[in-house]
């Protein structure tokens, strides 16, 4: 009998369950590599060569190249691993969050001050709230940083 | 000031329990010294009450349940319960580098203790006896007592924490935690010395870190919840996942610990709300510190801290 999923209509959320955490165990086994120094010197000096490295599929190490996290979680990332990768890059918490929405740092951090996304329409798959899937990206940097981004450089999308 | 129990003179007892979020930007906050920006300065406020609370109503050990956010455990161990046995636990390399914060000293005999007894309560702890411990340990101890100098400063007492996994679904349910708070309070009641000891709950309130969704807040489902917390804890104990994820995103499933602590408290018997409900001292709820919700409140037993 399968087991029951029923997390599996939350819009814009993938609940990081035994499945993903199959899928994902090389990927997020390599973001834990990022929490001793020398390793992270040694990453940032060739992306390529270290992650090539470890065990992963060509989806998650381009997912990492690109700092996409939103694709890296799809792979079986999970954001606590995923952040190993963002404090390597000097990034807060909030700049990585906000890299998922579609937003530039500076409008989500205006969306967090006023008080947060509102949970209305947005509880089940289907509704009409700002993260359902029919209205992304939300912001402005998607569309910046596909005018402005050269291939394959890996940079920050926030 | 609360003073030793009257009939069981020489037994440890807890006295109190603390709830607070943990969330990471705060320990960058005081660690660069930002709590004075118009940012920060409104959720530091929040704690000055704490902070002074702390000082009139010091504990021995506090018993600090927390989650280990891929720090001391990666995939390798998943462990629901953990609780740490060692004399010493380092502040972890979370990829920034270590917070710069005391070591925190631990409590191995009572923490021991703690561990026999509760596994005999059928349940089934992960013992650790070497492990780092992240923000969500170092943080609630930096909001309750003050910046500390990591090297000529200290935690004011032993600490004894214990991880729970709320990363990888599925994490245990409220009432699971619920329960166990109660079979600390036993183990702790069996200890035989004289003793103050704090419950903590951490981590929460409404936040989600990942995807189009990313940003969520609840004010008003995390202030019904933390009512309920603390006037009807054994309904809120019924409160089950899904509500958690739908209603205060999928990291805010992280507010099961609080239960934990709860249910440590004197008026909770076999499940149900019995005793004297505890006195609440001090709560705070604020919105932001970078994507989540904090949620603060302090509860101290009545029926034992009275004065002779």
């Amino acid at each position: 009998m399968a087991l029951d999923k029923p997390y599996l209509d939350v819009p814009g959320t993938i609940i990081f369950d035994a499945a993903q955490s199959r899928k994902g165990y090389w990927l997020n086994q390599f973001c834990m590599s990022l929490m001793q120094a020398e390793n992270r010197a040694r990453f940032k000096a060739d992306e390529r060569a270290y992650l090539s490295e470890w065990d992963m599929t060509d989806e998650q190490r381009q997912a990492v190249l690109a700092r996409d996290l939103n694709w890296c979680i799809r792979t079986g990332g999970n954001i606590y691993f995923l952040a190993k990768i963002g404090a390597t890059d000097g990034l807060s918490f909030q700049q990585m969050a906000g890299s998922m929405t579609g937003m530039t740092e500076v409008e989500y951090r205006a969306m967090m001050v006023a008080g947060g996304r509102s949970v209305e329409g947005n509880r089940f798959v289907g509704e009409d709230g700002d993260a359902q899937a029919h209205r992304q990206p939300q912001g402005s940097a998607h569309a910046a940083t596909q005018a402005t981004q050269p291939a394959g450089t890996g940079a920050d999308p926030a | 000031m609360l003073t030793q129990h009257k009939e069981r003179p020489h037994m440890a007892r807890i006295t109190a329990s603390v709830f607070t979020s943990h969330v990471p930007a705060i320990g960058a906050a005081l660690d660069q010294g930002k709590t004075t920006e118009d940012y920060w300065a409104p959720l530091f406020a929040g704690y000055d009450f704490s902070k002074q609370w702390m000082t009139d109503n010091q504990p021995d050990v506090i018993f600090l349940v927390y989650n280990d956010h891929a720090t001391a455990f990666s995939l390798d161990f998943i462990p629901t319960f953990a609780i740490g046995t060692a004399a010493q636990f380092q502040p972890a390399d979370e990829g920034w580098g270590p917070r710069p914060v005391p070591v925190v000293q631990g409590h191995p005999d009572l923490a021991s203790h703690i561990a026999q007894s509760v596994i005999q309560q059928d349940f089934d702890l992960t013992i650790v006896n070497k492990m780092d411990v992240d923000h969500g340990l170092t943080v609630p101890l930096s909001l309750m007592c003050g910046a500390q100098d990591p090297h000529a400063g200290a935690w004011p007492c032993p600490v004894i924490p214990f991880a729970v996994n709320v990363v990888q679904y599925p994490v245990p349910s409220g009432a699971r935690c619920f329960a166990l708070g109660q079979a600390i309070r036993k183990a702790i009641d069996t200890y035989d010395d004289d003793m103050n000891v704090h419950i903590w709950g951490t981590g929460g309130m409404s936040h989600q870190l990942q995807g189009a969704r990313a940003g969520l807040i609840n004010r008003e489902w995390d202030n019904h919840w933390l009512d309920q917390l603390i006037n009807d804890p054994v309904a809120c104990a019924q409160v089950p996942h899904m509500n958690y994820v739908r209603e205060a995103g999928s990291e805010g499933i992280e507010l099961v610990m609080w239960l934990i602590a709860r249910g440590a408290m004197d008026d909770i018997n076999n499940g149900q709300q019995t005793g004297p409900a505890p006195k609440l001292v001090h709560r705070f709820y604020h919105v932001p510190a970078s994507n989540t919700a904090v949620g603060h409140a302090i509860l101290e037993n009545t029926q034992r801290n009275l004065h002779p």
